[in-house]
Formats: C-alpha cells, sequence, structure tokens
C-alpha cells in the first residue's frame, strides 16, 4: 500500500508536460460532462419533449391554418425548432454551473492544476456533445415525420449544429459563470432564451419585419443559426451559408474569450 | 524571501461585507512540515485555506504558496497543491473509481502506475469492496474518505486538509493520519490541516496555529504552547462553580480558568504544592480531578473561553452541506 511513495514519484513539471496537461485537463472535463449528461436521464427526455411539444402542439395547430413559403407550418418551424433544442440545452447546460458551484463539485475543477479555459474549453465541448445528442434524437424523430428529407441533410443538419452548438454553449457557460445563485434562473428564461428563440426566425421568416424586430433579429446570432439549418432540411438560406457560419464563428470567438475570462475569475 | 518556507501569508484578511472572516494572519510554514489551524467554527479556517489554494480572493494582504504567490500566479501554485475540501466535492453521479481516474487525468498523473497508485489510495482509505458505486450511494464519512483518496492521489507538494477526519471513525483517522505523516516525511509533502479537534492538532501536527474570529491567537509546537501554562488542568465540579471561579481566577497560580455546567477549568501552577492552598480557601466542591493541561486550555488562556463552548455544529459550510441535494 505504501509504494509509489519516495522523492522520485512526483511529476516534474516541465513544458511539454504542462502542454499535455492542458489537453488530459481538456479531455477529463468533456468525458465527466458526458458521462454526467448521459446518468441523467430526466435531462436528456426533457431536451427532447419541448421541442416535440412546439411541432406537433403548435406546428400541428398553427399549421392545420398557415402556410408558409409554399410548405407545411410544421416543415418551415422544424429547422427553427431544432436550432430552439440547440439553444435551450446550450444554456440549461451553462447554467448547471450554479448547481456544480451550490453543491460544491465545481471547487476540484477550480483548483486543477490546469488553466481556466482549459476548463472552459472542457464545458464547452461537453456542452457542445449534449446539445448534439439532443438535436440528433430530434433530428431523427424529424426524418421518422418525413421533416428531414434524407441523409445528407440530416448529416448536414448535424453538422451545422455543431456551429450552432459551440456559439450558444459559450453564451451558456458565460451566463453560468457570472450567475451567483440559481434564484437568476427565470431572469435569464425571460430575458435570453425566450426572447432569443422568439426573435430568430425560428416561427417566422425574417422578411418585411417591422424594424425594431428586424434589428433584434439582426443581431441575435440565433438567427443565423436558424437560417443554417433552413438551408439543410429546407434548401433554403436568407444570408447564404458563409455569411451566416461567418457570422457564427465570430461570434463564438468573441463569446469564448469572455467566457474564458470569465472562468478565470470564477472563485467559489 | 526564505527558500525554506512552503507557505508565507502577510497580513491575509478577507471581509465579506462587514464580517472580517480572517482579519490579518500573518503565518510561515516550513517546507516538509505538518502544520494545523486550530479554531472553533466558524474562526476562518476555511476562508483561509480558499484563499491559499487561489478559489477566494483576499481582500487585503498576501499569500505565497510553494514560492508563488497566489494571487499573481494561481496556476503555478495550483500545479503544487492537493486540497481536500472540508465538504466533499467528489462527483455524485461519478463511480468512486471514476472520480479517481478523471482526478489523475486532470492532475497529468503519469500513465505509467496510475492505475496501482489509484488502487493503493482506494484501498488506503478502505474504499475497494465500493470502488465501483455511485458516489451518490455513499455515506458521508465514504465521500470524505474518498475526497481524502482524490487530494493526496497526485503527490502534491503542499497538502491542505481542510478538517480531513471529521465524522471518520477513530480507526480510519488514525490509519489515514498515519499515511499522511509517513508521506510528509518521505517526500517531503507540507501538510496544512484544519481542524477543530485538540486532540488532533495536538497528535498529529509539528506546529500549530490557534485561530479564533479571523485572529491568529497563538503560534507554536503543541507542547511548548501546553508547557508555556507551566502547570496542570484541574477540573472542580461544585454547586456554586461561579463563585468557586471567581475565587480562583484570584489566585496567583491559577490561570486558563473557565467556568461550564457546574465545573470549573482551571491550570494550576506547581499543583502538588499550590491545590491544597486552593481547596482551603474553596467550599462546597464535590470532585476534583487533576490532568496534564491541554491546547484547550491554551484556548481559554487567550479567549477566555473553551473552543468548542460556542462552536455549535452548523457553521457556513454545515449549513451549506446536504449531499442528498442533487
Ligand atoms: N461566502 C461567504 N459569504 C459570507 N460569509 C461567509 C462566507 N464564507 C464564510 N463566511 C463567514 O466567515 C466566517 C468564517 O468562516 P469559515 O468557513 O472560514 O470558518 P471555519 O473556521 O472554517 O469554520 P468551521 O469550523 O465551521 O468550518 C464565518 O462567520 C462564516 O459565516
Ligand atoms: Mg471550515
Amino acid at each position: 500500500m505504501m509504494n509509489g511513495m519516495g522523492a522520485g514519484a512526483r511529476t516534474r513539471i516541465t513544458g511539454k508536460v504542462i502542454f499535455m496537461g492542458y489537453f488530459d485537463g481538456v479531455y477529463a472535463i468533456w468525458v465527466r460532462e458526458i458521462i454526467v449528461f448521459m446518468r441523467e436521464k430526466e435531462r436528456v427526455i426533457s431536451a427532447v419533449v419541448t421541442p416535440l411539444m412546439w411541432i406537433f402542439a403548435v406546428g400541428g395547430g398553427l399549421g392545420a391554418s398557415v402556410q408558409i413559403q409554399g410548405m407545411s407550418y410544421q416543415m418551415f418551424m422544424f429547422p427553427g425548432i431544432a436550432s430552439m433544442a440547440i439553444l435551450f440545452g446550450s444554456i440549461f447546460y451553462g447554467m448547471y454551473i450554479i448547481w456544480d458551484r451550490k453543491l460544491d463539485f465545481l471547487k476540484e475543477v477550480l483548483v486543477a492544476p490546469v488553466p481556466r479555459s482549459a476548463v472552459f474549453l472542457g464545458k464547452m465541448l461537453g456542452g457542445m456533445s449534449d446539445a448534439l445528442m439532443q438535436v440528433t434524437v430530434l433530428l431523427l424523430i424529424g426524418v421518422a415525420f418525413g421533416f428531414v428529407a434524407g441523409l445528407p441533410a440530416l448529416l448536414l443538419a448535424i453538422a451545422f449544429s455543431v456551429i450552432i452548438a459551440a456559439c450558444m454553449v459559450s453564451l451558456g457557460l458565460i451566463i453560468g459563470a457570472n450567475m451567483k445563485s440559481p434564484e437568476g434562473f427565470n431572469l435569464v428564461m425571460s430575458f435570453v432564451m425566450w426572447p432569443m428563440f422568439m426573435l430568430s426566425g425560428a416561427l417566422f421568416p425574417v422578411e418585411n419585419l417591422p424594424s425594431y424586430i428586424d434589428i433584434i433579429v439582426k443581431i441575435n446570432p440565433l438567427t443565423y443559426g436558424v437560417d443554417l439549418m433552413r438551408l439543410a432540411l429546407l434548401g433554403t438560406s436568407k444570408f447564404g451559408m458563409l455569411y451566416d457560419i461567418g457570422v457564427l464563428v465570430f461570434v463564438t470567438i468573441v463569446f469564448a474569450y469572455i467566457g474564458s475570462k470569465s472562468f478565470d475569475r470564477m472563485q467559489i | 524571501m526564505n527558500e525554506k518556507l512552503a507557505i508565507s501569508i502577510e497580513k491575509l484578511a478577507k471581509h465579506f461585507g462587514d464580517l472580517k472572516a480572517v482579519d490579518g494572519i500573518t503565518l510561515s510554514v516550513q517546507e516538509g512540515e505538518v502544520f494545523a489551524l486550530l479554531g472553533p467554527n466558524g474562526a476562518g479556517k476555511t476562508t483561509t485555506i480558499s484563499m491559499l489554494t487561489g478559489l477566494l480572493k483576499p481582500t487585503r494582504g498576501s499569500a505565497n504558496v510553494a514560492g508563488f504567490d497566489v494571487e499573481r500566479e494561481p496556476l503555478k501554485v495550483r500545479q503544487q497543491i492537493g486540497v481536500v475540501f472540508q465538504q466533499p466535492s467528489v462527483d455524485d453521479l461519478l463511480s468512486g473509481r471514476e472520480n479517481l481516474d478523471m482526478h489523475a487525468l486532470l492532475y497529468n498523473v503519469p500513465a505509467k502506475g496510475r492505475r496501482e497508485r489509484i488502487d493503493d489510495m482506494i484501498s488506503l482509505v478502505g474504499l475497494t469492496d465500493r470502488q465501483h458505486a455511485k458516489v451518490k450511494e455513499y455515506s458521508g464519512g465514504m465521500r470524505k474518505r474518498l475526497e481524502i483518496a482524490r487530494g493526496i492521489l497526485h503527490h502534491p507538494k503542499v497538502l491542505f486538509l481542510d478538517e480531513p477526519t471529521t465524522g471518520l471513525d477513530p480507526q480510519t483517522r488514525q490509519h489515514i493520519w498515519e499515511y499522511i505523516k509517513k508521506m510528509s516525511r518521505l517526500e517531503g509533502t507540507t501538510v496544512v490541516f484544519t481542524t477543530h479537534y485538540l486532540e488532533e492538532a495536538e497528535q498529529f501536527a509539528e506546529r500549530v496555529a490557534i485561530i479564533d474570529r479571523g485572529k491568529i491567537i497563538a503560534t507554536g509546537k503543541p507542547h511548548e504552547l501546553v508547557n508555556e501554562l507551566g502547570g496542570d488542568t484541574v477540573l472542580l465540579k461544585a454547586k456554586k462553580s461561579k463563585e468557586v471561579a471567581a475565587k480562583i481566577r484570584k489566585m496567583p497560580f491559577a490561570a486558563s480558568v473557565s467556568e461550564k455546567n457546574d465545573v470549573v477549568s482551571a491550570v494550576i501552577a506547581s499543583s502538588h504544592k499550590n491545590l491544597p492552598i486552593m481547596l482551603r480557601a474553596l467550599s462546597g466542591i464535590e470532585t476534583i480531578e487533576i490532568r496534564p493541561a491541554t491546547l484547550n486550555e491554551v484556548f481559554i488562556k487567550y479567549t477566555g473561553k473553551g473552543i468548542r463552548e460556542d462552536s455549535a455544529e452548523g457553521g457556513f459550510w454545515e449549513r451549506m452541506m446536504n449531499p442528498n441535494n442533487r
């Protein structure tokens, strides 16, 4: 039991070790997040149920009398709801940090010998994985109901989801890292999640909008995510693929930078 | 700065609003030393550890751990330390073993020998049988043990243990302490632990700092602090204990006098000679007990009260602690 002791047993910190340690750290946190997500069945289930409610209750009900761009309303809204699933999943994920903080699981990570940026990156990859699993389930359901036409559309939608998730998870982590208690949860719902969803073109085309809505829609990064999803699933895009991806990547970089700094400042 | 110092703290303070949780403490710990921070609930022990490990920003003052400033080079500090938190921070949804696997990755434990090291740590804390169960299903003591295994897994240079053995049975306690002492001796690990068990500080710490209301009130080797009292502890049971205590306080050979539940405790110098004198001056004494003085009397000497008197369980951290919350 006492083996492994002696002065030589301690790792010497060298440049290489620190470099490797960075990615080991990212990897460790990433894996932890995936395991935790998979073990919390409630989280997986609720993540898929809400979007389905939108598609079948709102989409089915409204769709009975509304058509958009020459297609059924459900068909039109499906890419928007898939984007919503990513948004909600990501923001909830980011806010989970508050629970980790409250229940003390965060401390272990905060005293770990890796830069906080590695912690951020690990969390970001973890959140992206969670969001991807959720949206993939939703897309597969979409295949079954004919909202997703074929394998290429499915794969493209998943690929675009990676980009959207990177952006939204970074935002979620910024919120989570800066919130001290779960009490702010409702505020985030009211002032971030719902407006971002409502004003993203998920539920209506972003054409001929009143100017005050138009401005918000244009600065909302999710708008470009919805546009990408529509491109993948319906073959139409308002802004064009490169523009959408460019905006999302740029915003992700900004968010990731802010998030990483927020993690740096994080105390218990 | 002295290179032999593992930790040096200079006028360190942490205020929460008006509350001075840590009120300007100055301290140093030698490399390889086993050092105790002894104090009642709410004394500021955890807050101090949090600042030393970079989890809280000091309001004032500075601290240096393993040669690095905790505020300027927090990452370098983190690369040298291991922390066992008062409230276990192990992950509920992972098994005990998975927690250690994760930690090993996060802390750069070399892949070679990693598995054996984890096996050793699990068996050290007696969790071999339950290593694959989810931490959710662990008892409070088991969590604490896992937390300890995790804190020492990666051979830290400086090990912080915040009330490491609270809630553990005496046997496990002894066993874990033996290992930590041995580790400190063989690897030169500096160990800083907090406790409100006097015996634990007396028995395991080479040096101890007594902390109360955010201030260090005495520092030294336990036996030296006790010897400075210059006498034995005398416990007297009496109906009118308040009066008895008042009388004893006036006696020149008595020190550290305190009174609680009809029992008066005092440190009496040269008790073989002074005890008879004292008893002649008192009346209504029911029982009498003489024992060697302890750190509790040291604490009374500086604060006027016993270490456990106003330390009802349920400080800030205990209140936060509810393992069945998730
Ligand atoms: N985050 C916080 N916000 C406000 N007050 C705090 C906070 N953390 C600690 N305190 C207060 O600071 C004081 C010192 O607390 P600390 O946890 O350091 O004590 P301790 O010596 O570790 O006590 P215990 O033996 O109960 O663990 C207490 O009065 C506590 O209520
Ligand atoms: Mg404490």
